[in-house]
């Protein structure tokens, strides 16, 4: 009986430390808290893509962003990748996700109810779809809805 | 002088081709259309004479908003267009940069899901630039007035794409019991997340 007592706490605490380790690999983020994170980081320019584990274009084109934050480090640049899954999906679809293509970017899911408001918020001209990315240096702020080469994503990185 | 000329017709250019692609909105003229249906058969918005408006959505094979949303389309078609407001479907995708949209696969799954409704093939996406739709599932919903036909609400068809809560708010519904009233429509546009429609890549 207390062999099956300590299995079990031992069990319980596994499964708890692996999954709070998880759930630091994504986290929730609100629009308030990406406003937030842009307006304090220490860095100059952000970029910000919009994505989900279902999306196709997206994952075609998160390589490189991979890419653009590994070779453009040194410009202070920041890659944020922002899912845009539903929160239910965050323990079964995203982090699985995040772990298997072994993302080097800071991953959140994107903790908001309501698209009719928070997609203005990231850009009134969003007509929702996705991949999307904000580019954001300064007080300049360049919204792109649609899907990226790497050449294609360098050169609107370039053009900030 | 010929520089000055020359710069604004770019201007104007630039200004028409970003027009074509603008959404349409509350209140502007629906272009009619004259595209392949499933069935072989050319559909337009004559196809329904008895029709007080349409539910026009532009929606695909593939993904996976509108693959969620697919049963609640054929649900508003069958719900609707005894009332007058038939869903006409109409794939945005280029064929070539999504290779699951082409007309044949389009058959296949009408076929296969007993779409009760037409799903129209948009060669060359004339149609999507028309109504500027840009993504799937992005619906129109139409009234036929005296004065022509004329867009009500563009959007999202509920709150719900996780198709897991009861308490969703129905625009579709909403906007379609409004006009049967001779209303106008509370809400008229709405965004919500969706696929982009698949292009050519640029050259």
């Amino acid at each position: 009986m207390m062999k099956i007592q300590k299995f079990s706490i031992l069990a319980f605490l596994f499964v708890a430390f692996s999954f709070s380790a998880y759930s630091q690999n994504v986290k929730l983020l609100s629009i308030d808290q990406l406003n937030e994170r842009v307006k304090n980081g220490k860095d100059s320019t952000y970029v910000v893509n919009f994505w989900a584990t279902w999306c196709a274009p997206c994952i075609k084109e998160l390589p490189h962003f991979e890419k653009l934050q590994a070779d453009y480090k040194s410009d202070k640049v920041k890659v944020l990748l922002v899912s845009v899954d539903f929160k239910s999906k965050l323990s079964s679809a995203v982090v699985p996700f995040v772990k298997r293509k072994n993302l080097k970017n800071e991953v959140f899911l994107l903790n908001e109810s309501s698209p009719q408001e928070y997609i203005d918020r990231i850009d009134p001209s969003w007509s929702g779809s996705i991949p999307a990315t904000l580019f954001i240096k300064g007080d300049k702020r360049k919204f792109v809805e649609s899907e990226f080469t790497y050449e294609q994503l360098l050169t609107e990185y370039k053009k900030l | 002088m010929k520089k000055i000329i020359l710069l604004v017709m770019l201007a104007f250019s630039a200004f028409l081709s970003q027009a074509q692609n603008a959404t349409l909105k509350a209140g502007d003229t629906a272009p009619d259309f004259k595209l392949k249906n499933v069935d072989g058969k050319e559909v337009s918005f004559n196809s329904f004479p008895k029709a007080k408006g349409y539910i026009v959505v532009f929606t695909c094979n593939t993904c996976p908003y509108a693959v969620g949303y697919e049963q609640r389309i054929i649900d508003l078609d069958n719900k609707f267009r005894p009332q007058g407001y038939p869903v006409i479907a109409i794939n945005p995708n280029d064929p070539e940069a999504s290779t699951a949209d082409t007309f044949d696969k389009m058959q296949e799954l009408a076929k296969n899901k007993k779409y009760p409704f037409p799903y129209l093939f948009d060669a060359g996406q004339k149609v999507t630039d028309q109504y500027g739709a840009k993504r799937t599932p992005h619906l129109f919903i139409v009234s036929k007035t005296p004065k022509g036909n004329v867009v009500e609400y563009v959007g999202a068809i509920d709150n719900d794409p996780e198709g897991n809560n009861a308490q969703k708010t129905k625009y579709a519904e909403d906007v379609i019991a409004a006009l049967k009233s001779n209303q106008k429509p509370a809400i008229t546009q709405t965004k919500e997340i969706g696929c982009t429609v698949k292009r050519k890549a640029k050259a």
